[in-house]
C-alpha cells in the first residue's frame, strides 16, 4: 500500500506542474480517435480494477481527467498495470533474491509475497504456499487442508498432531525438520524452508526441541 | 515420367534411369546442402519435382506457430527429419497477459513424431508445454536423441528430467533456459550413465532448488566432452571451484551463486579462485553471478581478455564494480546487466568493449515508478563507443530523442532496438516533446532494423515514420502509445515485412484491424490486448480470412457477450488447419 500512496503523491506533484503539450492537445486528440464509440465499454481486467481509485472510462472530462493522460483506454496513472514494465517474472523473482542481504531462501514474488513448497508423502507434485498471507496457525493449516483434501488433525504441545494420518512439518533455516507450531508464527514464518505434510508415523520424535 | 517400377534391380532387363528420373537424383543430392529454411521453402515451390525433393531432403524443420499446423501433415510432407524447433505461446504470455492452460502442449507432437521420425536428434522447444510423460517418451521413442533445449517451457519436473537422464545415453545437450521446473525431490543429476556421458552442454540455472552436488562434480568428472554449463544458484563459489578444476575445457560457463558458502571449516583456506579460473584458457562466455559477492570478482579477471559473452543481468553490482572487470574485456560481444551500473558503468563499457554487438540492461526494480539507474547519458555513451552495436535493449525512466537520435547515427548496423521507458507515456525529458523524432530517427537511419520495440509517450506521428521507413521491420512492440487508429493503419499498410505485431494498452479500434487484410496472411500472428477492437469487427476479420484463426479471450470468467464490446484480448494467426481443438473456456474462436 506505501507503494500506492507515494506514487500518487509523486503524481500530484509532477503532472500537476508538469509543462506538457499533451494537455490541451490531448482533448483535441480523443475526439479525433477513429473509432468513435463513446460508450463505456466494460474491460474485465480484474487487477487493475482493484488498484485504480477511480473507475476507469467513467469520466474523461477536462477538469476530472488526470492531468496529461492520453490514453482514455488505459487505467489511471497510478495503477500498478500487469505485466508492465515487460520483464519475465523469473527474472522479477530472481531480482528480488539479489537485492536481500541476509542469506535466507525465501522466494520473494512481487509484493512481498514468501512462497515455500510444500509437498505430502504420497502425493505426487509439490505445490507452492504463500506464506505472507496468513497470520496465524489456524489459517495456514486450513489452507493446507483445502490445497490437498487432507484432514491434518488437531495439534496440541505434548501430543502434536493427533485424529489423522498425517502431520505438518517443515524445515528450518538449519535444515532441522520441525513440527508446525512448536514455535511462534512469528518465528516460523521467517525460518521455515519449505514444508512437509508427513505421515503420522514418520512424524513421532519430531517437535522436541 | 516413365514408371520406373520397370527396373529390376539385380536381375531382368536393365531399363537405365530415365532423365527425369536423374535430375531428381540430382536435385535430392544438391537440396541436402541446402540449409537455410527459406532457401528451402523457396525451393519447394519452384515445381512439383522440387516440392517432392525437398521434402525428401529436408532434415530441420521449424515450426514457429505450433497451432499454423498440424503435425499430422508435417510428418506427411517432411519425412527425414531429425531436427525440430517448435514455438508455442506468444511472446506477451511471458508477461502475464495470457490467462494460464491456454494451450501449445507438445504431446501431440511427440505422438506423431515418434511414428514418423525415428532418427530425430535434436528438440527445441520455446513456450511450449512439455510433461514428465513426455520427457520419458522421448527416451522412448528416439534411440539416437542427442540434444533437448527448453526455453521459457512449463509443465515438467525434476522427475521427466531423471528419466530423461537415465534412458537417453547419447545426450549430449541438456539445455534448460528459464523454464518452470517442478521439483519432486527427484535427483535426476544422479541418473546420467555411469560409465561416462557424451554430455557437450548442460544447463540448468533456472532449477529453483539445490542439487546433489557430489554427484553433479562426479558427473563432470565422467564428461570429457562437456564444454557448456550453466549452473544454479544453489552452487557456491567453493563447489564452483571443485568443478572447473576439474573441467577446464570449458568454453562456456554459468556461475551459479558466485558467493562463498556461509560455513566455512574453521582454519580451512579459500581456495585460489583466480588459479582455477586462469586454468580455463577456453572459457569465452560467463553468465550466473546469482548472488555475487563482489569481493570475488577478481578471479575472473584471467579470463576477462578472451570473453565473447558476459551475462550480469542478476548480478547487483555498482558502477565501479563493473568497471574492474570490464576494463579487461576488450574482445566483448555481448554483454548483459542491471541497471545498478548506472551510466556510468555503461560509460566504462563504452570506452573498452568496441567490438559490443549486443546489450541488454535489465532494470533491478522493474516496476513503473522505480527510480531507475541509467538514463540518455549511458545510451548517448554506449552510441559514441559502440558503433558496431547491433542489438540494444535499454530499460530507463529517463530518456531524450537526442540520444535515441544520436544512437541511430552512430550505429547504422542496429538490427534490434527496443527502448523500455519504464513509466508509461513519458516524454523527452529535457524538451517535454514526444518520443516521435527519436524513433523515427531509428527507422530512418538503420536500414538494417528487423525488430523494434517503443515506449515513452507517442504520437501517431512515431508510426507514420515507422510504416515509412521501417520496410525491413519484422517485429514491432507496441505498448500504451498512439492517439488514434492511424497509427496502425501506418503501420500495417508500410510495414510490408511485418511478421510479428504485439500491440497492448493502445488505442486502435476496429478500423484500423481492417486496414491488414491484406496483409494478415504473410504474419505469424497479431497480438491486441486491451485495445479498441469490438467483437464484431473480430467476426469480421475472422469471416473476411479464413485461413487466420482468430481467438478472443478475456481474463477470468467474463465472457464479451455484446458484439460492441471491446474484447480484452486477440490473437490472430494464420494457419492451415481449421481451429484447435484444445483450446481452454476462455478462448473463443470466431
Amino acid at each position: 500500500m506505501d507503494r500506492l500512496e507515494s506514487y500518487e503523491c509523486r503524481d500530484l506533484n509532477l503532472k500537476a506542474t508538469e509543462l506538457r503539450l499533451g494537455l490541451l492537445g490531448s482533448d483535441e486528440r480523443e475526439s479525433k480517435s477513429g473509432s468513435g464509440v463513446t460508450k463505456s465499454h466494460k474491460r474485465a481486467f480484474p487487477e487493475t480494477a482493484e488498484d485504480c481509485i477511480s473507475s476507469t472510462n467513467s469520466s474523461r472530462t477536462p477538469d476530472t481527467d488526470r492531468n496529461g493522460e492520453l490514453q482514455d483506454c488505459t487505467p489511471p496513472a497510478k495503477a500498478q498495470v500487469v505485466g508492465w514494465p515487460p520483464v519475465r517474472s523469473y527474472r522479477k523473482n530472481n531480482l528480488q533474491q539479489t537485492r536481500k542481504i541476509s542469506s535466507d531462501h525465501h522466494h520473494h514474488g512481487n509484493g512481498g509475497g514468501m512462497y515455500v513448497k510444500v509437498s505430502m508423502d504420497g502425493a505426487p507434485y509439490l505445490r507452492k504456499i504463500d506464506l505472507s498471507v496468513h497470520r496465524r496457525y489456524p489459517e495456514l493449516l486450513q489452507a493446507l487442508e483445502n490445497m490437498f483434501m487432507v484432514s491434518i488433525g488437531q495439534y496440541s504441545e505434548s501430543e502434536g498432531y493427533s485424529g489423522s494420518d498425517y502431520a505438518p512439518t517443515y524445515e528450518d533455516k538449519d535444515g532441522d525438520w520441525m513440527l508446525l507450531g512448536d514455535v511462534p508464527w512469528e518465528m516460523f514464518s521467517s525460518t521455515c524452508k519449505r514444508m512437509r505434510i508427513m505421515r503420522s508415523s514418520e512424524a513421532k520424535g519430531l517437535g522436541c526441541q | 515420367m516413365r514408371d520406373i517400377s520397370a527396373e529390376v534391380p539385380g536381375g531382368g532387363d536393365y531399363h537405365p534411369p530415365c532423365p527425369d528420373q536423374v535430375l531428381e537424383n540430382v536435385l535430392e543430392n544438391v537440396l541436402q546442402f541446402l540449409t537455410s529454411r527459406r532457401d528451402r521453402n523457396a525451393a519447394s515451390l519452384v515445381c512439383k519435382s522440387w516440392y517432392r525433393a525437398e521434402a525428401l531432403t529436408r532434415s530441420e524443420l521449424f515450426i514457429g506457430n505450433c497451432y499454423a499446423v498440424t503435425a499430422r501433415r508435417v510428418t506427411e510432407r517432411f519425412c527425414r527429419v531429425n531436427s525440430v524447433v517448435l514455438k508455442g505461446r506468444p511472446r506477451f504470455a511471458d508477461f502475464s497477459l495470457m490467462p494460464p492452460n491456454w494451450g501449445a502442449h507438445f504431446t501431440p507432437w511427440l505422438t506423431a513424431f515418434g511414428a514418423a521420425y525415428h532418427w530425430l536428434e535434436k528438440i527445441y522447444l520455446k513456450r511450449m508445454s512439455i510433461t514428465d510423460d513426455d520427457l520419458a517418451q522421448i527416451s522412448l521413442s528416439f534411440p539416437s536423441f542427442k540434444e533437448l533445449t527448453l526455453v521459457c517451457c512449463d509443465g515438467f519436473g525434476t522427475s521427466g528430467l531423471a528419466i530423461l537422464a537415465s534412458k537417453s545415453r547419447q545426450l549430449r545437450v541438456l539445455d534448460l533456459i528459464e523454464d518452470e521446473v517442478n521439483d519432486d525431490d527427484v535427483d535426476w543429476i544422479s541418473c546420467f550413465p555411469e560409465n561416462g556421458t557424451c554430455l557437450e552442454s548442460l544447463s540448468f540455472d533456472c532449477v529453483e532448488w539445490p542439487i546433489n552436488f557430489g554427484a553433479l562434480e562426479r558427473l563432470v568428472a565422467r564428461s570429457p566432452n562437456l564444454k557448456k554449463l550453466r549452473l544454479n544458484q544453489f552452487v557456491t563459489l567453493g563447489q564452483l571451484y571443485q568443478l572447473i578444476v576439474r573441467a577446464p575445457q570449458l568454453t562456456h560457463l554459468g556461475t551459479g551463486a558466485f558467493s562463498p558458502p556461509e560455513i566455512w571449516a574453521q582454519g580451512s583456506e579459500e581456495p585460489d579462485y583466480e588459479a582455477a579460473f586462469s586454468a580455463c584458457r577456453s572459457l569465452v562466455c560467463l553468465s550466473g553471478f546469482r548472488e555475487v559477492v563482489p569481493d570475488y570478482l577478481p578471479a575472473i579477471y584471467p579470463v576477462c581478455g578472451k570473453l565473447i559473452s558476459l551475462n550480469f543481468s542478476y548480478a547487483n553490482i555498482n558502477a565501479e564494480e563493473l568497471k574492474s572487470v570490464i576494463c579487461h574485456c576488450n574482445k566483448l560481444q555481448t554483454l548483459w546487466v542491471l541497471d545498478t551500473v548506472r551510466d556510468e558503468g555503461l560509460e566504462a563499457v563504452a570506452t573498452t568493449c568496441k567490438d559490443l554487438i549486443e546489450l541488454r540492461v535489465f532494470p533491478i526494480d522493474a516496476s513503473e515508478d522505480s527510480e531507475g539507474f541509467v538514463s540518455e547519458v549511458g545510451l548517448t555513451a554506449i552510441a559514441e563507443g559502440c558503433r558496431k552495436l547491433q542489438s540494444i535493449l535499454y530499460f530507463c525512466q529517463r530518456m531524450t530523442n537526442a540520444a535515441v537520435v544520436a544512437m541511430s547515427k552512430n550505429c547504422p548496423d542496429l538490427v534490434v532496438f527496443r527502448l523500455c521507458i519504464m513509466g508509461r507515456h513519458r516524454p523527452d525529458y529535457l524538451t517535454n516533446e514526444p518520443m516521435d523524432e527519436g524513433f523515427g530517427a531509428i527507422v530512418m537511419n538503420c536500414a538494417k532494423l528487423t525488430r523494434l520495440a517503443v515506449s515513452g509517450l507517442l504520437t501517431d506521428k512515431a508510426f507514420s515514420y515507422i510504416g515509412r521507413y521501417g520496410k525491413l521491420v519484422r517485429t514491432l512492440s507496441v505498448a500504451f502509445a498512439g492517439d488514434s487508429d492511424s497509427a496502425l493503419k501506418y503501420v500495417l499498410e508500410g510495414c510490408s515485412n511485418l511478421q510479428k505485431l504485439e500491440i497492448r494498452d493502445s488505442p486502435f479500434g476496429d478500423s484500423a484491424l481492417r486496414d491488414g487484410l491484406h496483409h494478415y496472411y504473410n504474419m505469424r500472428f497479431l497480438w491486441m490486448s486491451s485495445c479498441r477492437v469490438t467483437l464484431q469487427g473480430c467476426r469480421e476479420i475472422a469471416q473476411t480470412l479464413p485461413q487466420m484463426v482468430v481467438e478472443v479471450f478475456t481474463s477470468e470468467s467474463t465472457s464479451v457477450k455484446d458484439e460492441d464490446e471491446y474484447v480484452d484480448t486477440l490473437y490472430m494467426y494464420r494457419s492451415l488447419e481449421r481451429s484447435r481443438n484444445d483450446a481452454p473456456a476462455y478462448v473463443r474462436i470466431l
